[in-house]
């Protein structure tokens, strides 16, 4: 059995996948409105919380949390559901191709076979939408490649059943009601105020703005602490979350800045669109953290002075989105 | 960052392209592709380097008879003993146990396979350290 589906590639997987399967259900929504309305920009640093040893940076919210809030606030009612049994989690996702629904999977992208090798970690939280079956094969659409592809029924299985830091334990999702006529306004009026009350307000010096700050300033000493190893280590993981699959470029701001002039349109509110400038503006200063960055991990440049010239791009960013998400505090309908 | 300045630097996504978000002349956005940039190759090497030490440390500590095969594996899937004993259905204990060269020798049929379908190989693979 097979799905009439409609395959856009997306920079983010879940993102991509929610956007993909409402599209399905003829509410177009692109991408970036899929990421504003669910408020999914967010920054935090925790450099007591080591991935493979070295400390995590994060450019986004939890992972399905976007779809969560996006699904509340359009008014969509999702099914979704988890299983022990690796079979029964495999005859659930037959039964649900065969009323002919595409269906979102949590997946491994450890297990997946399709992907180039150097990007297959043991990261458990890919969304990926399976539309079909054919010959023993599922049809897979996965939102950050070009087409769709085809994966075993093993490989499948391992995918979902994958262990370790947050098991996808089979989970599997689709919409069941989704309202025929929309009004998006109120939507990304409440999407916007509670990812500038995130990047604002958190209370803990870890998260958002005073986030990057933090960041910023532990980064200056990583050459004076550390051997000149980790150091590098250390930064060549804060560029792998900003820039490796998923975000679109400089850590989810060209989304955003994307998002921004949607949301312009719908609202007809102007002054939205040099916001948006802004914050494209901003995510090239990420861009330029990076480069520099990567030159240091490459040895191109001279350690002492370039982790001083790092922090100094980190606080502008920082200086910079403040005074964005001040602004954004208070849009209104 | 505007259309035209999205790099194409080739390198770990060998020939994947992936989208990105980038102006146009009206300041715009649109999906763009994008074969790669620099500093995610060289901060994505550098993980892999990490990784590929670790395998290889791995396998002179077997090939000098100081670990058994099973740490290889280990370390080659990047799964924990934690991991492989959810994945594989034998205690943690006996993952530890099973880590000694001389235990793992003593491995009866049924548990070699219960480790071969864990890690996707077969037994004679499990074997080796390849």
């Amino acid at each position: 059995m097979e799905v009439q589906f409609e395959h856009n590639q997306s920079a983010h997987c879940e993102n991509g996948a929610v956007s993909n399967l409402l599209k399905f259900h003829n509410l177009g929504i692109s991408e970036p409105m899929v990421f504003g309305i669910g408020s999914g920009l967010f920054f935090s640093y925790l450099p007591f919380v080591k991935l493979n040893g070295l400390p995590v940076t994060s450019y986004r919210i939890l992972p399905g949390w976007i779809f969560k809030r996006v699904s509340s606030r359009l008014g969509i009612s999702i099914h979704s559901t988890t299983f022990r049994s690796e079979t029964k989690a495999m005859e659930e996702l037959d039964r649900t191709l065969e009323k002919g629904l595409p269906v979102g999977l949590l997946t491994s992208v450890f297990y997946l076979p399709y992907l180039p090798k150097a990007l297959r970690f043991h990261f458990n939280a890919h969304n990926i939408v399976v539309f079909g079956k054919r010959n023993g094969k599922y049809l897979v659409s996965d939102p950050i490649l070009e087409e769709t592809c085809e994966i075993d029924y093993d490989d499948l299985v391992r995918a979902r059943f994958a262990k370790g830091t947050m098991p996808p334990k089979g989970k599997m999702y689709y919409p069941t009601v989704v309202p025929t006529s929309f009004d998006f306004k109120p939507a990304i009026v409440k999407g916007i105020k509670q990812t500038a009350g995130d990047m604002l307000n958190v209370p803990i010096p870890l998260f958002g703005v005073k986030g990057i700050r933090f960041l910023a300033k532990s980064l200056k000493k990583w050459p004076d602490k550390l051997d000149e190893r980790r150091a590098i280590l250390y930064l060549g993981q804060v560029i792998r979350m900003q820039e490796e699959i998923g975000t679109g470029g400089g850590g989810f701001r060209f989304i955003f800045g994307a998002f921004l002039q949607e949301a312009s349109n719908h609202l007809q509110q102007p002054w939205l669109q040099e916001v948006a400038q802004e914050v494209t503006e901003t995510g090239d200063r990420w861009r330029d953290f990076a480069f520099e960055a990567g030159r240091i991990c490459k040895g191109r440049a001279s350690s002492a002075v370039s982790y001083k010239t790092l922090s100094d791009i980190l606080l502008e960013c920082a200086d910079r989105e403040k005074a964005i998400f001040t602004k954004l505090k208070k849009i209104t309908l | 960052m505007e259309k035209d300045q999205v790099p194409q630097d080739h390198g770990v996504l060998e020939g994947v392209r992936k989208v990105i978000y980038a102006t146009d002349k009206n300041g715009t956005y649109t999906k763009v592709k994008t074969a790669g940039w620099e500093p995610e190759n060289v901060a994505l090497d550098q993980a892999w380097e990490v990784i590929n030490e670790k395998v290889e440390a791995a396998r002179q500590k077997v090939l000098a008879g100081k670990a058994s095969p099973l740490l290889f594996h280990l370390e080659k899937n990047m799964i924990t003993k934690g991991m492989l004993a959810e994945l594989s259905g034998i205690s943690w204990f006996k993952i530890i146990w099973h880590l000694r060269p001389s235990a793992f020798a003593k491995l009866n049929q049924k548990t070699l396979e219960k480790y071969a379908r864990a890690l996707n190989i077969s037994v004679a693979q499990l074997k080796k350290t390849e």
